[in-house]
């Protein structure tokens, strides 16, 4: 029972120095102030001295390798259009001195083909001309028969139908007939 | 033993949501010197070497492409270089490793508070208030230094109309001098806030049938400690790149 009565007192003593609060005891206010003042010294020099300069470097190392990247990269793509443009300037060389030999090939063969077909041209016409000389005397010489053939068939007719004809006027009249 | 009693007087039911935030000496007795280790001297000392771990020996590597707790190291860095640049200017970059000490000091205290049976150094006005009055005599030496007594425009608003600004000048003056109160209390106050009300909740949980409910309202309260825990960190930094602004730049 004593102990609990002093503790109680001790409690009450306490509760005196510390009202409520132990924030407004400013009896320990010294010590705390000594305590944060240190605190904050060392925790300034930690951060000013080391870590801030270096957070700082490496921002700035980070940075600067983001922008080398960045150029090398761009650089890349430069190169990368210049290769481009290489190849479609060979390709469209490629293609002018194809359709070059093309040309000329074509040009070369329509030469040929043309000395080719006025020859065969030429042959055409001399044999045409020929052909056309061998019907020729074929019509005359058959126009010769015929008319043998009409003068001996009239005297024949003229015979069976019992006249007596002239030889040289039948022929005169079939070949104003066949003239007619 | 003291608490325990007090415990059975009330009882059952125990509720000391301040206990968590009384100094104790780390290695017995009662009396707290200047110089005695304290919790406050183990937690700060924590927060310290959490600082380390993350900024030096997390980016020890200098990797290009960043390891994990390098990312998180580089990403603290940018999020603060960034706010010191866009709120107070490129002329403030200067205050930047100042600015970041605070920053980290607070983010890691606040979030190794948030450890269960931890000592939450953010939670005293004593660590706060020399916070807040660092910042409050950097910007206002800095202010003299750069703009010598150009810097007392900052409270004399020119663009009000000229029977004003006395009037306003002497609120401009008020409000200067709040800044430190407000700006210490802000941040001492959410936290301990969180923290006692946590406790308050866990104190309910000796109670069978409210337990579930308690421990559902701990969990909450949790999450939302730890968005309060980052974002009193931010708030603090935030306003004192306004104020290092308006020390750089005081025209209004």
């Amino acid at each position: 029972m004593a102990t609990t009565t002093t503790d109680a007192a001790g409690h009450a003593a306490e509760a005196a120095s510390a009202p409520g609060m132990p924030q407004l005891d400013f009896s320990n206010w010294g010590n705390q102030i000594f305590w944060l003042l240190i605190t904050l010294v060392v925790i300034y020099f930690v951060l000013s001295r080391i870590a801030l300069p270096r957070i700082a470097a490496v921002l700035a190392e980070r940075q600067g390798t983001i922008t080398n990247d960045i150029a090398a990269a761009e650089e890349l793509k430069a190169k990368a259009v210049e290769a481009e443009e290489a190849y479609n300037q060979a390709l469209a060389d490629a293609r002018v001195e194809a359709q070059k030999i093309a040309a000329e090939a074509k040009a070369e063969i329509q030469a040929d083909l043309d000395v080719a077909i006025q020859k065969a041209d030429a042959e055409i016409s001399a044999k045409a001309a020929e052909s056309e000389k061998a019907i020729a005397e074929i019509r005359a010489g058959a126009l010769d028969s015929i008319k043998d053939v009409a003068d001996a068939t009239a005297n024949e007719v003229v015979a069976a139908l019992g006249g007596k004809a002239d030889a040289k006027a039948v022929t005169k009249a079939v070949a104003d007939r066949m003239k007619g | 033993m003291a608490s325990e009693a007090h415990g059975a007087e009330s009882g059952g039911l125990e509720f000391h949501p301040m206990d968590q935030f009384i100094i104790k000496p780390l290695f017995g007795g009662d009396i707290i010197n200047w110089y005695t280790p304290t919790n406050v001297t183990l937690w700060m000392a924590l927060a310290v070497v959490a600082v380390i771990a993350l900024m030096v020996v997390g980016t020890r590597r200098r990797a290009v492409v960043p390891s994990r707790s390098q990312s998180i190291g580089e990403l603290a860095y940018g999020f603060v270089y960034k706010m010191v640049e866009d709120v107070a200017g490129k002329d403030a970059i200067k205050f930047f490793p100042y600015i970041m000490t605070l920053f980290m000091f607070i983010v890691f205290a606040n979030f190794l508070g948030l450890i269960p049976m931890s000592f939450t150094t953010t939670s005293h006005f004593g660590v706060t208030v020399v916070l807040a009055l660092l910042v409050f005599l950097t910007v206002t030496v800095v202010g003299f230094v750069k703009n010598g007594m150009g810097f007392l425009g900052l409270f004399w608003v020119s663009s009000a109309p000229l029977a004003l600004r006395p009037i306003l000048a002497i609120i401009e003056l008020i409000s200067y001098f709040v800044r430190p109160v407000s700006h210490s209390i802000r941040l001492a106050g959410n936290v301990m806030a969180g923290h006692a009300v946590i406790k308050v909740f866990a104190g309910f949980a000796a109670i069978a049938v409210v337990s579930p409910v308690s421990v559902v309202a701990i969990t909450a309260m949790y999450g939302l400690e730890v968005l309060v825990a980052f974002i009193q960190a931010y708030v603090f930094t935030i306003l004192t790149c306004v104020y290092l602004k308006d020390a750089l730049h005081p025209s209004h």
